[in-house]
């Protein structure tokens, strides 16, 4: 490591019920810019990220957070973590029943004594800095994904966060909405010098905005580096995945129906 | 015959680790009473949702359980030629049992069921993950503030109830079947101690912690055991909290009933 690592994960392994989900996980997330961890559906992405944000605490292996144990956290320790990130979850996670101001303004109330009218002002400040000024009086319900998205993020920015976490982001989205919400988490970083981990499948998505990729596979880490470096790999299901070719082999996944519908002619005519 | 021991002692382990659970769920319920976010403003805001709207439905109930009361009440007195024994008849089946058990069946069905599907929606939504991740008890936030609404309310419901109930039977033992008003409401007075009333009360309370308890664990834990967050889940917590409830509230009955009499 070359860089001081803000978080650590040295062989963080994961069950669902009795099922590994993930296998000797290792990497560190740098205490700026942005990393990406990709790969399939499926492939234990997300896990890793409930890991990191504490809502996962069973399995061996260690997730060093300032060199502690996030697995050995008090109840206040994590409390205190958690004061330090924000998460924009894959759906938004906007509560239904409060505009989206109410939802921004939610932390701040909770955690702070500032007087309603201070968090108002806040509130809006978000607000402005994600483009939703004229929707802070809307209900989450009026509004479309890419805002659900942009308040579920204004929402965990209310605290201004050290580090900020984000589930497939591009998710759902239109290519222009999702293109919108990656300039947005780059201005994040280049503004407020966040730290960002950001979890996709998305590769236009991961190319874009990573300082730094992880490549997952089947709760394994295939590949990590720089954008450059995975481009560059030689691993097979790295190309495969960056090919989006359904064999590891590099077949042309457009050849599929007429390989398929080939044979059916074939042996119809047999 | 080793699978069927085997088959037993999962199910007893699966039952245990259940109610561990719930004891958990109860410790943490308490202990967000006292743990910030102020609860005053989501208390205030609860006791309308479960106690203010409830009144129709309440009111309702009662004072058709009332008028049947009156109805049965008179025609079984009448056979003993005791028909001035029916206000007591009445007071006293409402205070000490019907009261507060269909006050809470009621609550149940109208509250309870939207406060499971409530929590459950926030679950599968990720939204009491976000409520985590922003430092936030779920418990003090979410369930507390449900517990101490219900705990005002149910007891004032059930008053209410009372009261409708033994009007609904005023209006069919005198209005219409002719009993004097006089024996009527000094049977109530004379016959109605404030041990009933305590009885009444205590049964209230314990019925509102059984619903909040059941209801918002069901809410809480939508989908966690299965590992699937759809919304079928939904529905299934909230059918099994409606009927766990239920049937809880009416063993309850008995316990407190053979502890009070």
């Amino acid at each position: 490591m070359g860089r001081s690592s803000l978080i650590e994960v040295c062989g963080l392994n994961s069950y669902y019920h009795k099922r590994q989900v993930l296998f000797d996980i290792r990497f560190g997330i740098q205490d700026t810019g942005i990393t990406v961890i990709m790969g399939v559906s499926g492939c234990g992405k997300t896990t890793i990220l409930r890991h990191l944000i504490g809502l996962k605490r069973t399995g061996p292996g260690e997730i060093l957070v300032d060199g502690r144990d996030l697995g050995k956290f008090s109840e206040r320790e994590m409390q205190g973590y958690r004061r330090r990130i924000g998460v924009l979850f894959q759906s938004g996670a906007l509560f239904n029943s409060m505009t989206v101001s109410e939802n921004i303004a939610v932390p701040l109330k909770v955690h702070t004594r500032l007087a309603s009218e201070t968090i108002h002002i806040m509130a809006l400040i978000k607000l402005n800095l994600l483009g939703l000024t004229e929707f802070g009086g809307y209900m989450p319900s009026q509004l479309s994904g890419g805002m659900r998205k942009r308040a579920g993020l204004a929402r965990a920015l209310a605290m201004d966060p050290e580090i900020l976490f984000v589930d497939e982001p591009s998710s759902g989205l239109d290519p222009i909405t999702a293109a919108g919400l990656d300039r947005l988490i780059l201005e994040l970083r280049d503004a407020l010098g966040m730290t960002i981990v950001v979890v996709t499948h998305e590769l236009e998505s991961a190319f874009r905005i990573a300082d730094r990729l992880i490549v997952m596979d089947r709760g394994r880490i295939l590949a990590a580096g720089s954008p450059e470096e995975i481009r560059a790999s030689h691993n097979a299901r790295v190309r495969q995945f960056l090919e989006r070719t359904s064999d590891p082999r590099g077949v042309d996944p457009s050849g599929y129906l007429s390989r398929i519908v080939g044979s059916e002619t074939m042996g119809s005519e047999s | 015959m080793i699978r069927w021991v085997q088959l037993l002692g999962a199910l007893f382990l699966e039952q245990l680790a259940f109610l561990g659970r719930m004891g958990l769920f109860f410790i943490y319920m308490i202990r967000g009473i006292l743990r910030p976010p102020g609860k005053f403003r989501s208390v205030v805001k609860q006791i309308h949702f479960i106690g203010t709207k409830s009144f129709f439905v309440i009111g309702f109930t009662a004072a058709f359980t009332g008028m049947v009361l009156g109805l049965q009440g008179y025609y079984t007195l009448a056979k003993f030629g005791s028909e001035g024994l029916l206000g007591s008849g009445v007071a006293l089946s409402l205070i000490r049992e019907l009261g507060p058990v269909l006050s809470a069946l009621m609550v149940t069905g109208r509250a309870g069921s939207a406060m499971v599907a409530e929590i459950g929606i926030m679950r599968i939504d990720e939204q009491i993950d976000a409520l985590e991740c922003m430092a936030i008890d779920p418990y003090a936030y979410l369930i507390s503030p449900k517990f101490l609404a219900s705990l005002v309310c149910l007891p004032l419901l059930t008053a209410y109830f009372d009261v409708v109930g033994i009007f609904g039977g005023y209006v069919i033992g005198v209005d219409l079947l002719g009993v004097s008003p006089g024996a009527y409401l000094s049977g109530v007075e004379k016959s109605v101690v404030w041990k009933d009333v305590y009885m009444g009360i205590v049964k209230s309370i314990c019925f509102a912690v059984l619903m909040v308890w059941i209801c918002t664990y069901k809410g809480f834990y939508t989908g966690v055991d299965e590992g699937n967050f759809g919304p079928e889940q939904v529905s299934r917590a909230t059918t099994d909290a409606v009927v766990l409830s239920s049937v809880s509230i009416l063993a309850m009955d008995y316990v407190v009933t053979s502890i009070l009499l």
